[in-house]
């Protein structure tokens, strides 16, 4: 099923998971026992975060790990820019109203 | 472009979202830019959308109906109804969505905007505020798509963005 990625980060242990993660590919324990949750709790999280293409899975040996697609993470921030752009746009649109507005009284 | 203040942040504790501004500009030409409909329109909404005020009055306990007009020429209406006035100083509304006979949309949640003015050597500082009721209402404004696009995903996602780019140096 294909999810949508602000689901992702949505919840507070799933935005750990990703900071844990950043830094080094880890297995599923190795991140569970940063949380106060279950193994399962912890294991949805991922399985929801792989959904969401943020984070991929390797099998290593005998171990799965889990590491940050870092791509993904700059489509965000691309879209994060989008909605400040919002109010940029406006205030631009504004400061033009002001600056014709001043020539106008001259 | 210029060095002129642009901050924008979400104050998660009080599902607040705060906007500062400076303008180059006198105080009483950025006061008339907030609050008269002609003015208004001119920017209130973001291009390729255009604000359409459809009434206004401008008075506590009057308000303003307008149409943000998609780049397709939908309409999509809002009420901006005003609780105080101190000109040139203050102003506060409560801001929602509407239908085109002016009925407010109450399954969206209302959300309340106060602006402050300030000024100084020519310098006009506004500083916006705009009060949630519960975060779950910022969440439903994201869902609308449009609007202002505020979110605490959006808080939450800075924060992250930052941390992540402090642990990769």
């Amino acid at each position: 099923m294909r999810r949508d990625i602000f689901q992702a980060i949505a919840d507070p242990t799933r935005r750990a998971i990703i900071v844990l993660i950043a830094l080094q590919a880890m297995t599923p324990n190795a991140i569970a026992e940063n949380f106060n949750t279950t193994r399962q709790a912890v294991s949805k999280h991922l399985r929801i975060l792989t959904e969401c293409e943020l984070v991929k899975k390797e099998q290593k040996g005998r171990e799965i790990y889990y590491s940050l697609e870092i791509d993904k993470m700059k489509e965000i921030e691309k879209w994060l820019e989008q909605f400040k752009k919002i109010w940029e746009t406006k205030f631009n649109q504004l400061d033009q109203v002001l600056l014709t507005i001043k020539d106008q009284k001259k | 472009m210029n060095n002129l203040l642009f901050n924008f942040t979400v104050d998660k504790a009080t599902n607040t979202v705060l906007v500062n501004k400076e303008f180059a500009a006198e105080l009483p030409l950025v006061w008339d830019a907030f609050t008269k409909p002609e003015l208004l329109d001119q920017w209130w909404a973001p291009l390729p959308w255009v604000s359409k005020t459809k009434k206004m009055d401008f008075k506590v306990g009057g308000k303003r109906f307008y149409a943000m007009v998609s780049p397709e020429g939908q309409e999509h209406y809002s009420i901006e109804q005003y609780t105080a006035i101190n000109p040139k100083t203050n102003l506060h509304w409560a801001s929602s969505f509407a239908d085109k006979h002016e009925n407010i949309n109450e399954e969206f949640p209302t959300s309340n905007w106060e602006l402050n003015f300030t000024e100084q050597d020519g310098i006009t500082k506004v500083n916006i505020a705009i009060k949630h009721k519960t975060l779950a209402d910022i969440e439903m404004h994201i869902q609308m798509g449009f609007r202002e696009g505020f979110t605490m995903t959006l808080n939450e996602l800075e924060k992250l963005l930052a941390t992540l780019k402090k642990i990769r140096g």
